[in-house]
């Protein structure tokens, strides 16, 4: 093929970049609008520029407690993320050893990914219900009164909650390490041991740095999917709300630009966090085209 | 799928080699049962509550656990004395497959061209780099956010409605744009078709560029050498981002409430508004039903194509 591109390189240019307008172009609408005027509305003009909605949202302003919302998000983001990282690793190494189970698991982190969301939310919701039943009445006759008396639900954000949202991230975190374990070079790890290094010095000094920045990239899907996630919070979240929640109840209600603002607010933890872990694997991946070979570098 | 066999020669005794792999084994274990204990307490037995849960009676205020087919038979109340009236719910899944087979055919053909640009035109791997993480960002942020994004364009004093009266082509501003069937279906497609980008794109980066090349020189047309060539061996990305994109909207509650104003009935929603009624068999026994219809639909992709052999 010769070097000239040819004419249906610049179609489907042109058809990329529509798309990529058609992502951003919504997006970039709202976060202009956020900055509306006191007297704006929820569409386009601006009439004037304001810092009006978001001082609304953060005083509260009649909505809903946001910044509650923002803090339970983000604790519960945080902890998924870690556990999505850790388990997945682990998980993921274990993929490298023959196992009994090891397709049943397989198969079951698919299953959930591509479970629809409301059919594993409504699941999540009757487990707890049917334990609060039972801990509610059966709870006294095991010498556990102590348990029933005052108990409402165990469902919460950390536990119903926490669970739903790993049965979204899990299955991410397994297949980026699939993806990476297709790539890695097995032999790295016998030379290791042929050196005497232990199993966990062998994943320690030599598996854990070459995977980290897509490691990064684990925690980077395990926070964002936790943070935005809504269907399968949807009924399992028990009396707390998160805040996609809060927002997904705001739009029936509201008709003042603060929505856009509190969308705004939501979309710059998004954007930080992706920079933040972007930047990470960067730094990452230079620190490893430097410091990685020294192979062709004659005599160190 | 990615299952690697540690095959180093066995040089040690038969003794201690069997040892070796029970060790082996049980560290497998410990590494992957964190994993697996999530999945059973999160999603395993969930599932299997649902099923057991949907035979169960109900009244009013809590679910009885009584065996009965309640749940199902108010779910198809109606659908025989009325005939050849459709009932509620065959009427709501039509509605559903209708979105459904709307939405997989426009994200199917954007994300198949998006991906093509990305696997066969893009020559340098930053660019490549650079252009899928373009791709991706928004999947990083929120779902609900990209949909309120459409109001200020599609409402009723929205852009499209301003240019569209500006420009002389309608005199006062149409309705449909927002809260309508329109809307859902492009806020679908909008969300999803990133799923179906994805997978397209690395079955594509699979072919063996000189096969294409093989393909010119023999004096095929660009059209031929995508039918031929690129189509077929694209196949399994096609078929993975399709399952991904049937099961979200077969399921959906959220995108079809929030741009459908609440207004239009789907699959979800079913299941969702017998919740909030506190009907828990009756919501079960939908689960169940959507279910079936989804394995349904999968299992007849995954013929056209063996998908294991793609992970």
């Amino acid at each position: 093929m010769g070097d000239k591109r040819p004419r249906s390189f610049y179609i489907l240019a042109a058809f990329f970049s529509a798309y990529v307008l058609f992502l951003y172009g919504p997006m970039i609408a709202i976060y202009i609008l956020s900055f509306q005027g006191p007297d704006g509305g929820l569409t386009f003009p601006m009439n004037g520029v304001s810092l009006t909605w978001f001082g609304k949202v953060f005083s509260g302003g009649g909505i809903v407690d946001i910044g509650a919302a923002f803090k339970r998000s983000l604790a519960l983001g945080l902890v998924v993320m870690v556990i999505t990282v850790v388990l997945s690793v682990a998980a993921g190494m274990a993929f490298r050893k023959p196992f009994r189970g090891a397709s049943m698991l397989f198969y079951t982190a698919i299953a959930s990914l591509i479970m629809p969301s409301i059919i594993t939310s409504l699941g999540i919701a009757l487990e707890f219900r049917l334990v609060d039943d039972f801990i509610n009445k059966h709870a006294a006759d095991y010498g556990l009164g102590w348990l029933a008396e005052g108990h409402t639900t165990a469902m919460g954000l950390f536990t119903s909650g926490l669970g739903a949202h790993l049965t979204w991230t899990l299955p991410f975190g397994l297949l980026i390490m699939f993806a990476i374990f297709n790539r890695f070079d097995g032999r790295l790890e016998e030379a290791a041991r042929d050196l005497g290094a232990t199993p966990w010095q062998t994943f320690r000094h030599v598996v854990l740095p070459i995977i980290l920045p897509s490691v990064v990239g684990i925690g980077l899907f395990g926070f964002t999917l936790s943070w935005d996630e809504l269907a399968r919070s949807s009924q399992a979240i028990g009396s707390v709300n998160t805040l996609p929640l809060e927002l997904q109840g705001l739009t029936t209600t509201v008709t003042k630009p603060d929505i856009y603002a509190l969308g705004t607010l939501t979309s710059a933890v998004s954007f930080v966090v992706i920079f933040a872990a972007l930047s990470v694997i960067l730094v990452l991946q230079a620190r490893q085209r430097r410091q990685g070979s020294d192979a062709g570098k004659g005599m160190v | 799928m990615a299952v690697t066999i540690d095959n180093s020669p066995d040089t040690i005794a038969p003794a201690e080699s069997t040892l070796r792999k029970l060790t082996m084994r049980s560290i497998a274990w410990l590494q992957a049962g964190p994993m697996m204990l999530v999945f059973a307490l999160f999603f395993l037995l969930p599932l299997v509550l649902v099923v057991v849960v949907s035979a169960w009676d109900y009244n009013e205020y809590e679910m009885i656990p009584a065996f009965s087919f309640r749940g199902y038979t108010d779910t198809f109340e109606g659908c025989v004395a009325n005939l050849p009236e459709l009932c509620t719910i065959l009427k709501t899944y039509l509605k559903t497959l209708k979105l459904c087979l709307l939405t997989w055919s426009l994200t199917l053909l954007i994300g198949f061209w998006v991906a093509y640009f990305l696997a066969f035109h893009v020559r340098s791997k930053t660019w490549q780099i650079v252009l899928s993480l373009l791709c991706t960002i928004p999947f990083w942020t929120s779902n609900v956010i990209r949909m309120i994004a459409w109001i200020p364009l599609l409402g009723r004093n929205g852009l499209v409605n301003q240019g569209l009266v500006g420009a002389g082509f309608i005199n006062k501003p149409v309705e449909w744009l927002l809260f309508s069937e329109f809307s859902v279906v492009l806020a679908l497609v909008h969300l999803f078709t990133f799923f179906m980008v994805v997978p397209i794109f690395n079955s594509m980066i699979r072919i063996d560029k000189r096969l294409i090349e093989a393909a010119y020189d023999a004096g095929a047309s660009g059209w031929q050498t995508l039918v031929n060539i690129v189509i077929p061996l694209s196949k399994p990305g096609i078929v993975i981002g399709s399952i991904f994109v049937i099961t979200i909207v077969m399921g959906d509650f959220v995108t079809i409430g929030v741009m459908g104003g609440q207004q239009i009935a789907s699959a979800g929603k079913i299941i969702e508004a017998r919740l909030s009624a506190l009907q828990f068999p009756a919501a079960a026994a939908n689960a169940v039903i959507l279910l079936g219809i989804t394995i349904i639909i999968i299992s007849a992709l995954t013929r056209i194509v063996d998908v294991r052999k793609e992970l």
